[in-house]
């Protein structure tokens, strides 16, 4: 193992796209992601993987940015925040949780939509006890969780194309 | 005394668009379920909060902070730190030496210790590097020599005389902060009239805003010209900071609050890092910022302060209010923030509820060595009501009187002065408490073991009725500017999720006729936008709100004057609205004022009208321009066998005069309702020793996803004569009954009473035991301390009701 502090070049696939970064070796990807690739839709509440705002997915897996070290990550397809619209239309999660209000300070938004992605990757159509089991390790401080179970549920019957 | 609206409202502007007063007058915008103004940004992750600002050559800052509750500081030496490469610079205290605080009266804060520190986080140096582990790294080579002192930890430890060493040397006695001692009406006579009288003591535990967002602050200077960019709720008040701290004129600061990742009080007073940034851009001559982390976000603080009760009530048989009698004691921690004014709140508003003929209020706010207290959603309130409506409870239960029905008796009606001088305009609290009653079935609950429910009301504020410092200026102000280009609102109100931007823009699209998008919103830049107080004590839908309404109003007149000129027409034959100004285009029109008049850009302001308060000492802490009424019922289900309790549902009627957006108005109800669950059940802000428990996360206690009920919402429209439209608060009043009504239900499910908050499993569990062993089952505070307050200042009726 390389000395702590000493940097590397990481390959990964972010949104899509073939990135290459020289990274410390302690670097988390929460600290790539943000400050050496500058997407900083992906936010930080605690660094200390309690909050669920850095949740990105990771080869499809809802992942804690800040508790992977970007070393850890090589070759790995990540999906950020950032990579969940086409172009300009919107995930029909983004669109569910802007129209119902999921999103107030938006602090929490990022790693609620990556988490609700995974879940419905997985799971098109789930009770409302699932979308909350889901969603138990992102913490939100401003609207409670309601209008947020309400737009996953409202996204994945689009999804299902209902509604 | 009750008399119709007219003779009580201020400056009414009518309750549509245009300043029509027909009822039913129609609205395009307002009312209407849009998706906040921001909505986008917020979910692609385009939103540039705070920390996500990065500039060319900018270095990191980390405060270094007391390990010690309470030390006096012998030296502080940052050579070797100041060597360290990659260390830019090191401020200590003489680099810094004026005080700051958020109010006038309350200036006892260094940016960086001199002679003292206070609580475990103060904040001793600051440094400046080319990234945070090298500024983190130097701040482990600065040496402190501290001469540890001993910890003042709770408010039986900080009423202790004589002392020894008091936390900070300009108090009323040993480390009493504050005194507050009031007496409205003959507070004796009406306990002799009383046929019963009853005295509770109760506890509140302080509690952490906890928004997702920690702190961070941005600054640079150039030429001679500072700007800072900062999560700041106030950035008026930061601006009046760093020009005092830093000897910089007003209009050489300009404060940026950037999109918010979340407030609720935590983000109003000025902080240090926010200084220190300023003053190592000065001393660099590059960017500097300074992000929290989370466990500095707890020792940072300004949270709910914890409150200790004590309330004695005297009633007549058939449950009529003849006198209260409240104290508080406020465990303040190491500053000053705006705990006066949270002392003055903790007695304020139990009258706006009751119509109490005579009350008393005294209360004290002390140091401690611990992190700072201050404004928390609800700001001082939340704990007197919890303390008046179960100690009502207890009233009506002494009395053999239905607990609504007790309530229902002493309500206060609209249009009345309170004994302390509030002036209460428009109130639902009638209305609010029926449906709530109506839509729960409380009435008709069934009551088997470990089920239960509680009620409880009460009222909230439509922001502060006066400013943090006195001035008589307004306390919002909008400029408005059309032209070719478009239509930009300016207001330096601040959108910290509540969703005040897409206020200002629903409002103003209204007035105009105009769809909402058509109008672009800048707000809380102090160097482009008129002043706001900022975002606290639920003010800026109504005051910012009726700013923008008035700059549109003036705005819509030069619109159709120039239309009607145009077509000799009279002003008032041209219609506004889709899109037009009469027969022209909304565009069409602007060209014309423009042609006309040159620029055309308008302003508006709010003040509170005079007259709202009693003419006293202290009479400045409690009044608004109008007040919001709510009543829930908690529905909840409490294990005796584990202590748990698990709430059903929550069940809130809110009057909130005029809905200006259900999608906004939604989030703040629910996420009101979350907040108090989150208090009544499981935050606390505690210590040991001066030691934080928990600051992290994961240990501080708050309800999740799966911890939440459904939430049922009813709105009460009461259309306040003075508000935008109608419109009163929604972001603090639909928070303040739930907590006691969690606890009354508890009673009601298992026979016991917790007369503290939060209520953890464990105090449900000896609450049962003893009660099981013959005990009262009761889990609270003893007994309420002796506290050497003063005399009370006897307010007679007529200065408790005369006007300014």
């Amino acid at each position: 193992m390389s000395p702590p502090g000493s940097s590397r070049v990481v390959r990964l696939s972010v949104n899509g796209e073939p990135r290459e970064t020289i990274v410390a070796e302690n670097e988390t990807l929460l600290e790539v992601l943000r400050e050496r690739l500058r997407l900083t839709g992906t936010k930080h509440g605690c660094e200390l993987g309690e909050c669920g705002a850095c949740t990105v997915l990771v080869d499809g897996d809802q992942k804690l940015s800040c508790l992977l070290l970007a070393t850890e990550v090589e070759g790995a397809a990540i999906v950020t925040v950032e990579g969940l619209a086409s172009g300009p239309d919107l995930h029909p999660l983004q669109d569910a949780f802007m129209e119902l209000g999921a999103s107030q300070c938006g602090y929490c938004t990022a790693g609620m939509l990556m988490s609700a992605k995974a879940l419905l990757d997985e799971n098109d159509e789930p009770t409302e006890g699932e979308i909350r089991d889901a969603l138990s390790g992102n913490v939100c401080r401003c609207t409670g969780y309601a209008s947020i179970v309400d737009a996953v549920g409202v996204a994945a019957a689009r999804l299902r194309g209902e509604r | 005394m009750s008399a119709g609206p007219e003779a009580w409202a201020g400056r009414r502007l009518g309750a549509g668009p245009g300043g029509d007063d027909e009822p039913g007058a129609a609205f395009r915008v307002v009312g209407k379920a849009l998706p906040r103004v921001d909505g986008v940004q917020k979910v692609t992750g385009a939103t540039i909060y705070a920390d996500d600002i990065e500039l060319p050559g900018m270095l990191a800052c980390v405060l270094l902070r007391s390990p010690h509750p309470h030390a006096r500081i012998r030296s502080v030496d940052a050579t070797a730190a100041r060597s360290l490469p990659g260390v830019t610079a090191v401020l200590t205290s003489e680099d810094l030496p004026i005080r700051f605080g958020p109010l006038p009266i309350s200036q006892d804060e260094e940016v960086l210790a001199s002679a003292k520190v206070r609580y475990v986080g103060d904040p001793v140096a600051a440094v400046a590097a080319r990234d945070e582990p090298t500024a983190r790294a130097a701040c482990k080579l600065i040496e402190v020599d501290y001469e540890v002192l001993a910890t003042v930890g709770s408010i039986e430890e900080a009423l202790e005389v004589p002392v020894d060493e008091p936390i900070h040397g300009d108090t009323e006695i040993g480390n009493i902060h504050r005194f507050v001692a009031l007496e409205f009406g003959d507070v004796d006579e009406g306990f002799a009239l009383a046929d019963h009288v009853r005295e509770d003591v109760l506890f509140y535990e302080g509690s952490n805003h906890l928004a997702m967002e920690e702190h961070s602050a941005t600054a640079v200077f150039a030429g001679d010209q500072l700007t800072l960019w900062s999560s700041t709720q106030a950035p008026h008040n930061v601006h009046r900071v760093l020009s005092k701290v830093l000897e910089l004129p007003m209009g050489h600061v300009r404060v940026v609050a950037t999109p918010h990742g979340g407030g609720f009080g935590g983000k109003v007073d000025p902080f240090a890092h926010e200084v220190a940034v300023a003053k190592l851009a000065m001393v660099t001559g590059r960017p500097v910022k300074c992000t929290l982390t989370r466990e500095e976000v707890f020792y940072n603080h300004r949270g709910r302060h914890p409150v200790l009760m004590w309330v004695r009530t005297g009633a007549t048989r058939d449950g009529k209010i003849t006198a209260m009698h409240f104290r508080t004691a406020l465990d303040g921690g190491a500053y000053a923030s705006l705990g006066v004014a949270t002392t003055h709140y903790t007695g304020a508003l139990q009258t706006a509820t009751y119509a109490i003929p005579a009350y008393r209020f005294e209360g004290a706010r002390v140091f401690t060595n611990k992190a700072t207290c201050g404004p928390k959603r609800g700001h001082g309130v939340p704990q007197p009501r919890f303390g008046l409506e179960i100690h009502l409870d207890k009233l009506a239960d002494d009395l053999a009187i239905d607990p609504v029905v007790l309530r229902q008796q002493n309500f206060v009606k609209p249009y009345t002065r309170t004994v302390n001088g509030l002036r209460i305009t428009s109130s639902g609290l009638e209305e609010v408490t029926e449906k709530v009653v109506a839509a729960s079935a409380f009435r008709r609950r069934p009551r088997p073991v470990g089920h239960g429910q509680g009620f409880a009301v009460s009222a909230y504020l439509c922001g502060a009725g006066f400013p943090m410092y006195l001035n008589r200026m307004p306390h919002s102000e909008v400029n408005l500017k059309v032209d070719r280009g478009g239509v930009t609102v300016f207001c330096g109100a601040t959108d910290i999720g509540q969703g005040s931007d897409t206020v200002l823009a629903t409002l103003v699209a209204e007035e105009l006729g105009l769809a909402r998008g058509d109008v672009r919103v800048v707000t809380a830049d102090t160097g482009l936008t008129p002043v706001d107080l900022g975002s606290y004590s639920s003010r800026v839908t109504f005051m910012a709100g009726n700013a923008a309404i008035d700059a549109a109003r003036k705005m819509r007149a030069i619109l159709v004057d120039a239309v009607a000129s145009r077509g000799g027409q009279p002003g008032a034959a041209v219609r506004v609205g889709d899109g037009g100004i009469g027969e022209v285009s909304f565009e069409e029109a602007v060209a014309l004022a423009e042609e006309a008049r040159g620029t055309i850009s308008t302003s508006g302001s709010y003040a509170p009208p005079k007259g709202i308060s009693g003419r006293f000492r202290g009479s400045g802490v409690g009044p608004s321009p109008a007040f919001t009424f709510t009543a829930a019922v908690v529905d909840l289900d409490a294990d005796p066998l584990t202590g748990e309790v698990r709430v059903n549902k929550v069940f809130v009627a809110h009057d909130i005069g005029r809905i200006l957006n259900p999608v906004l108005v939604r989030g703040q109800v629910d996420g009101s309702v979350y907040m108090a669950l989150g208090e009544a059940l499981m935050e606390e802000q505690s210590y040991r020793k001066g030691l934080h428990h928990h600051p992290s996360v994961l240990e501080y206690k708050t309800p999740l996803a799966l911890d939440m009920p459904a939430i049922e919402t009813i709105l009460v429209e009461t259309i306040d004569p003075e508000g935008p439209y109608g419109a009163k608060e929604v972001g603090q009043g639909p928070m303040l009954p739930v907590v006691p009504a969690v606890v009354s239900a508890i009673h009601d499910a298992l026979g016991v009473w917790i007369d503290e908050v939060p209520v953890t499993p464990d105090k449900v569990l000896r609450a049962l035991d003893q009660r099981a062993k013959g005990g009262e089952g009761r889990v609270g505070p003893r007994r309420f301390p002796d506290i050497p307050y003063p005399p009370c200042t006897k307010v007679s009726p007529d200065a408790a009701t005369a006007s300014l």
